[in-house]
């Protein structure tokens, strides 16, 4: 169960739903703290980031704020459904194409994509103007998937997304023409100010936190934790994860997009199997089932892989210089991992989120 | 045509004694082993020498056959039960995305230990070069690799078939496979059971790594991933925890992959992949039990 659940107690235990029609938006009001408190952690990070003014941790902080979209992005869908998708990466690669497809100096576009459409090589539009249409199409081409894998359930519907994410890359990989195949595409406008992504990861947390309390997103989590009595209460499941499968698919497709303004390149393969797990293990590490859990697995592991780094480059304590050997960063991430797993299955956070007032957990 | 059929066939041993090993342990723990492909990977590198160099330098490949075959088997049985006890079995309780979740972190690490001693560089290997030679089989020229392969999946499948169906530790495998708190209760030894499944299925990627390193002369850390990719979908398409269904879906996939390799017209070939995945799709939708559903991995109300 999670945090949200006591406030929609009144509707379901009580036979007289009219004598204690609730207080309008009693939930909203009585949740709203934790979004606002994550985005004061990014915000937070943020000003650190300008206070110590250097160029490389400007580019680890951005990486932090996308990993952050992504995984609440992810969260939407897998937290909410309690069903493992692996293939959210795919739509993160299509926003990221979208991205280059629009925001690309129309010169350099004849000669990249050559089967693009006329209109689309001479479009040439501000990157935020880019990334919102790159949402909207992830969000769009999560719809045509979602009508057809939304009725699996289970590791089934795993799978299904992964075929999903493997058919995204493969085709990106092999149309020449349209995504410049397995070579890079360069000439992406880079954005260094850290603040778009600062917005787009607050905007994404806002986002969640709305559907997560909205009539959709709560009968999406009854159905997750009690799939039998959702169903015989009228819950239409296909349809309530479509729901979330889109939003969470927009919120890739926008993270998406933002990642090809952040490094200036994109290839397919930079949106596979490697960014699928990552973020995937963020989102449990954290807590699966939890806003605040996605949030603060990625700072925690982002923070634990910069770390590692650091040591990895070599530090001097005093007058000894000590560094660790080269490729045990991914080791001690690894089993890191594997020991918060161990100790604490649910993840950190398990359902809950944070707050000012102590909630219940389970 | 039988050069097709010969393909078909040699790529779905492949995929099928992978989705085997998948299956096996998915039966007794209900665990998705992502660790599986590195378990691939390491049993390749077993047989080198560690060394960043290009050139790999063959320290145990170079044994005869008799003795190289069982020591990449028992590399693989070691390291795979060595997981067992050390990661997975406190995670016997843990719900099945956290066990995905630490069975990657494991193949993380093993990867990039792997990495550690060898480099990322794909290293060429000259393994069994005896087996590269072609021979000729009712008008087709077959590598004798593939003949090998099909025939020792073919004696592999048997073997195991036997000993599930046979044996005192085969009964009590499959029973935990059905229902593993009842068999529990009724008397089967659960570590035993879970470890024998953990050896069996580091055996069986023992052995693709065997065929799979003749097959392409080289050693890259990678390779296992792309067979473990397969045989993951190939255990869910074939219904998860039956092991029959995940050898028969194997199969198919390999078929599926070389029929459409040869089918298609040449602008659609390159997105091959996509079809076979748009396939996948397809029998899921028709069967999300999987083709023979297992039984007891329904939930019941």
């Amino acid at each position: 169960m999670s945090a949200a659940s006591p406030a929609i107690e009144p509707q379901m235990t009580t036979g007289a739903i009219v004598a204690k029609t609730p207080r309008p938006f009693v939930l909203a009001r009585r949740t709203i703290i934790t979004p606002i408190l994550l985005s004061l952690l990014m915000i937070a990070i943020a000003l650190l980031t300008m206070m110590t003014g250097s160029r490389p941790f400007n580019q680890v902080i951005i990486d932090v704020f996308l990993r952050v979209i992504l995984v609440v992005g992810l969260y939407v869908f897998i937290g909410n459904s309690g069903v493992l998708s692996f293939g959210h990466i795919g739509f993160t690669c299509l926003g990221a194409y979208v991205a280059a497809w629009l925001t690309i100096n129309p010169i350099m576009k004849k000669m990249a994509f050559s089967g693009l459409p006329g209109w689309l090589i001479k479009a040439q539009m501000p990157y935020w103007e880019a990334a919102i249409i790159a949402a909207i199409f992830a969000g769009l081409a999560a719809l045509i998937f979602g009508r057809i894998l939304m009725r699996l359930s289970g590791i089934a519907a795993s799978i299904a997304t992964f075929a999903m994410l493997a058919m995204i890359n493969t085709i990106y990989s092999n149309w020449e023409t349209v995504t410049g195949g397995t070579s890079s595409v360069v000439g992406i406008p880079i954005i260094r100010s850290i603040w778009p992504y600062l917005i787009a990861a607050i905007l994404s947390i806002f986002i969640a936190w709305a559907h997560a309390i909205s009539r959709s997103g709560l009968a999406l989590r009854a159905a997750r934790d009690e799939p039998t009595a959702a169903a015989a209460s009228g819950i239409d499941i296909p349809r309530e994860r479509l729901v979330a499968f889109v939003i969470s698919g927009a919120i890739m497709g926008l993270g998406g997009a933002l990642m090809a303004h952040s490094i200036g390149v994109v290839t397919p393969d930079t949106f596979y199997l490697g960014l699928t797990f990552i973020t995937i293990a963020m989102l449990v590490v954290g807590g699966m089932g939890s806003l605040s859990g996605g949030v603060i697995g990625v700072v925690f592991l982002s923070a634990l892989i910069q770390t590692l780094r650091w040591l990895e480059a070599g530090v001097s304590i005093g007058d000894v210089a000590f560094a660790i050997p080269k490729g045990l960063q991914e080791i001690a991430l690894g089993i890191i991992m594997i020991i918060i797993l161990a100790l604490r299955p649910a993840g950190v956070f398990g359902n809950r989120e944070i707050s000012l007032t102590r909630n219940r957990g389970d | 045509m039988l050069q097709i059929l010969f393909d078909a066939l040699s790529l779905g041993s492949l995929y099928a004694l992978g989705a085997l090993g998948i299956a096996l342990i998915f039966g007794v723990m209900r665990l998705v082993n992502f660790a599986h492909g590195d378990v691939i990977a390491f049993c390749v590198f077993a047989l080198l020498w560690p060394s960043t160099d290009a050139m790999a330098i063959v320290f145990a490949g170079q044994l005869p056959w008799y003795l190289l075959v069982p020591f990449v088997l028992l590399c693989g049985a070691g390291l795979s039960v060595l997981c067992e006890i050390v990661v997975f079995r406190r995670f016997r309780n843990a719900n099945p995305a956290t066990m995905m979740i630490a069975s990657f972190a494991l193949g993380f690490v093993i990867r990039y230990f792997l990495l550690m001693l060898f480099s990322s560089r794909p290293k060429s290997i000259n393994l069994l070069p005896e087996l590269s030679q072609p021979i000729e089989i009712f008008g087709a020229r077959l590598p004798l690799l593939q003949l090998i392969t099909i025939i020792a999946t073919m004696l592999i499948l048997i073997g195991l078939t036997l000993f599930l169906r046979r044996t005192r530790f085969g009964l009590e495998m499959r029973a935990a496979a059905e229902n593993f708190s009842m068999a529990r209760m009724l008397g089967v030894r659960a570590n035993r059971v879970i470890m024998g499944a953990f050896a069996l299925s580091g055996a069986l990627a023992g052995a693709i790594a065997l065929i799979f390193g003749v097959q392409t002369g080289t050693a890259d850390i990678q390779m296992g991933a792309a067979i473990m990719l397969m045989a993951f979908i190939a255990t869910v398409i074939g219904g998860l925890g039956s092991l029959a269904g995940a050898v028969l879906a194997g199969f198919l996939l390999g078929a599926a992959s070389v029929i459409m390799q040869v089918m298609l017209p040449i602008d659609a070939r390159p997105f091959r992949d996509a079809f076979v995945y748009g396939a996948v799709i397809l029998v899921l939708l028709f069967r999300p039990q999987g083709l023979i559903s297992a039984r007891g991995t329904k939930e019941r109300v």
